[in-house]
């Protein structure tokens, strides 16, 4: 019978099985950061138990960590306990490969596993972190989870899981001029909404899909978790391959062409059956910016921040006004005119090269505008920055007035001194525009790379796709 | 993990969907490395007028009136009330555990985010979901009526109303079990141990790339 690639996964990892369907799934690599995995140390230590297969763990320190002045090391005392926390427990239990604060390699955890070759098609990906879903880019089963079950996954290397039900989302067609994988994503989001994909695996097909590289394919896959999906999922095809070969944690030689072999099967069978299908098509989609404070109230950037009294549903209604309160909009306003106070290119959504290297092809040459206070440009990871330096995309950001940082996740959730004032508003390459998210009061607008460095040129936002 | 069979408690309305982990608990508080204490910050931004810190004394801080939490009816409540999508967002178990640290132990809505829903089990929370007419109905009722309490029933996978009416749910039998008795699922797993080592020997042999155990010396 034709199977999904989802149900191949999952058949893949299955260890054992309850009568009513919560199965015991094996798990092939394990990311760790500072945040979600001190209690999880504690917890197995308290009870007595050790970490099952240490070499399945990859950690880095990301949340926490500063993105400047890293000679002075970490500043606040709380960050540090957590950081140092880090430190002592891998020191303890081992991993296969630990990036810390200032390492060269050291970065966003879901940017660093993949250009290390250490996320490989076919494995289970599990994090204490939602936008694990990243993964899944590589037709991996990859999602977040919580520090219950980082602790379960370290005694285990198992976890407990219901099958999920299967979604296809298609986007056949040719994306436009200065539209991204960012743009898919929010666009289905703003199509399904945040809960739409609950429940689901979301796998992600069609021609506009296959054109993405693995960078914006990892885009697309992150903000699954935005859609509600806990797992998006992309088929192994040559990009999948070429970006992968000669990474240092993928295989070589005849283990490699072995390993090639395994992979092509990682794609749904012509003829499976999904629990629901979407279709999309590529020349429909605009450049998208987000107005309110959920992914899934967005608009293309052509049109106006909609108005509460149109939505006929009271709660929806409610949340509108709410939204558009929070982050001081009027209704019908022209997105264009909207102006910015900060601009954030980073996150694990859009910090990788071929993100720098499209935001400083709109910088080139320009300047910043007077009313934008900061604008960041925070790398993935160590190896993401060190290229784009070696391209001398750092001189063309700092030309223009944006600040080039060091790697991490920065402002994306700010819990390091990277975050938005009360009131301040920001155009950002991000995930979430929760309130509070980027910093209490912060109002938040998501948007690719490109819309973001263009707004930044502007002052407001504007039509990428003149520009790019 | 505490066990949940059946609890009689104040219900506390808070009307809104989407409400992420973020809002919950915002993201000052998890530098702590410990479980507990997240209490007093659970929905600090809505329930303060300042911005909270870690280490800084709650109950000195100013408190916004008009925050279901802050008001004087729902007091001691045990069961949050909620809508759709409830816990979005960060995978982060700090949200749960500043629930349960609150006092929380019940949250029933029209749906849940995956990850907090997963999340509520390994604490010892159950999280509910009923029909969105069941939820509009118990909003009314829970507003009008001071001091309402609501009875979640786990053994008998029902919600009793006050007026003796009672809403069923369903909830994963093995999940339900697990809550129930206040097991350890860890434990639980590793009654499979020799079967989880079989499948990862057969793993290793069928693919060995999997299972690198050190950084190859190769560069970067």
């Amino acid at each position: 019978m034709p199977q999904t690639l989802y149900e191949k996964l999952w058949q893949d990892h299955v260890v054992h099985q309850e009568a009513d369907g919560t199965a015991l799934v094996y798990i092939d690599r394990h990311l760790v950061h500072e945040v979600t995995s001190p209690q999880a140390f504690e917890g197995l230590k308290l009870a007595g138990r050790k970490p099952w297969r240490a070499s399945s763990i990859v950690a880095t320190a990301d949340h926490n960590t500063p993105t400047d002045h890293w000679d002075r090391g970490i500043e606040d005392p709380v960050s540090r306990l957590q950081i140092e926390t880090l430190d002592a427990n891998i020191r303890e239990v081992g991993a296969l490969a630990y990036f810390p604060f200032k390492d060269p390699r050291q970065g966003i955890v879901h940017v660093v596993s993949p250009e290390s070759g250490a996320t490989l098609p076919g494995m289970s990906v599990v994090c204490g972190d939602s936008h694990t879903s990243t993964h899944g880019a590589f037709a991996c089963m990859a999602h977040g989870i919580g520090t219950s079950e980082v602790e379960h996954v370290l005694a285990t290397q198992c976890l407990l899981q219901k099958k999920s039900k299967t979604m296809l989302v298609r986007v056949e067609g040719i994306l436009g001029r200065g539209v991204t994988a960012k743009d898919v994503a929010l666009a289905i989001i703003g199509r399904i909404g945040t809960a739409g994909g609950s429940g689901f695996a979301i796998e992600f097909a069609g021609s506009a899909i296959r054109g993405l590289s693995m960078e914006g394919r990892m885009t697309l896959c992150n903000m699954a978790i935005e859609a509600g999906a806990r797992l998006g999922l992309i088929a192994v095809d040559e990009v999948t391959i070429d970006y992968l070969r000669g990474r240092p944690f993928a295989p070589t030689g005849d283990m490699w062409e072995r390993a090639v072999a395994c992979w092509r099967r990682l794609h749904s069978d012509a003829g499976a059956e999904f629990d629901c299908v979407l279709e999309m098509q590529a020349a429909d989609i605009r450049p998208q910016v987000t107005w309110g404070t959920s992914p899934e109230m967005v608009v293309a950037v052509d049109s106006r921040v909609p108005d509460p009294a149109g939505e006929s549903d009271p709660l929806r209604r409610q949340g509108m006004e709410r939204a558009l309160h929070y982050m001081g909009l009027q209704p019908n306003l022209a997105i264009r005119d909207i102006r910015l106070d900060k601009i954030f290119i980073g996150s694990c959504t859009n910090s990788r090269i071929e993100d720098l290297r499209a935001a400083a092809a709109i910088v080139r040459g320009r300047k910043l505008a007077s009313n934008i206070r900061l604008a960041l440009v925070v790398p993935g990871s160590g190896l993401v920055k060190q290229q784009a330096e070696s391209e001398g995309l750092h001189e063309i950001f700092r030309a223009a007035g944006f600040e080039w940082r060091e790697p991490g996740c920065s402002m994306c959730l700010a819990m390091n001194a990277d975050r938005l004032e009360p009131g301040e508003r920001c155009a950002s390459t991000s995930n979430r525009n929760f309130e509070g998210r980027q910093g209490a009061g912060g109002r938040t607008h998501l948007v690719s790379p490109e819309m973001a460095a263009a707004a930044a040129i502007a002052g407001h936002f504007c039509d990428v796709s003149e520009w790019a | 993990m505490e066990k949940f069979t059946r609890l009689d408690g104040l219900v506390v309305p808070l009307d809104r969907a989407n409400v992420d982990t973020d809002a919950i608990i915002p993201k000052q508080f998890l530098k702590s490395i410990r479980r507990s204490g997240f209490g007093p910050n659970l929905f600090d931004e809505w329930r303060y007028r300042d911005v909270g810190e870690p280490g800084k004394d709650s109950s000195q801080r100013p408190r916004n009136p008009d925050f279901v939490l802050n008001q004087p009816r729902y007091q001691g409540a045990q069961i949050l009330l909620t809508r759709q999508n409830f816990g979005c967002g960060s995978s982060r178990e700090h949200a749960p555990w500043a629930l349960l640290d609150y006092g929380l132990r019940a949250v029933i809505a029209e749906s849940f985010a995956d990850i907090f829903y997963n999340n509520c089990f390994k604490n010892g929370i159950l999280p509910v979901v009923l029909p969105a007419d069941a939820i509009d109905s118990l909003f009314a009722l829970v507003e009008a009526t001071v001091g309402c309490r609501l009875v979640v029933d786990l053994e008998r996978q029902r919600v009793c109303r006050p007026d003796g009416q009672t809403l069923p749910f369903e909830v994963d039998p093995f999940r339900r079990d697990c809550l129930l008795n206040g097991y350890d699922d860890i434990g639980l797993s590793l009654r499979h141990a020799e079967l989880i080592r079989a499948f990862e020997e057969r793993r290793r042999r069928e693919q060995p790339w999997l299972f690198v155990d050190a950084f190859p010396a190769r560069g970067t």
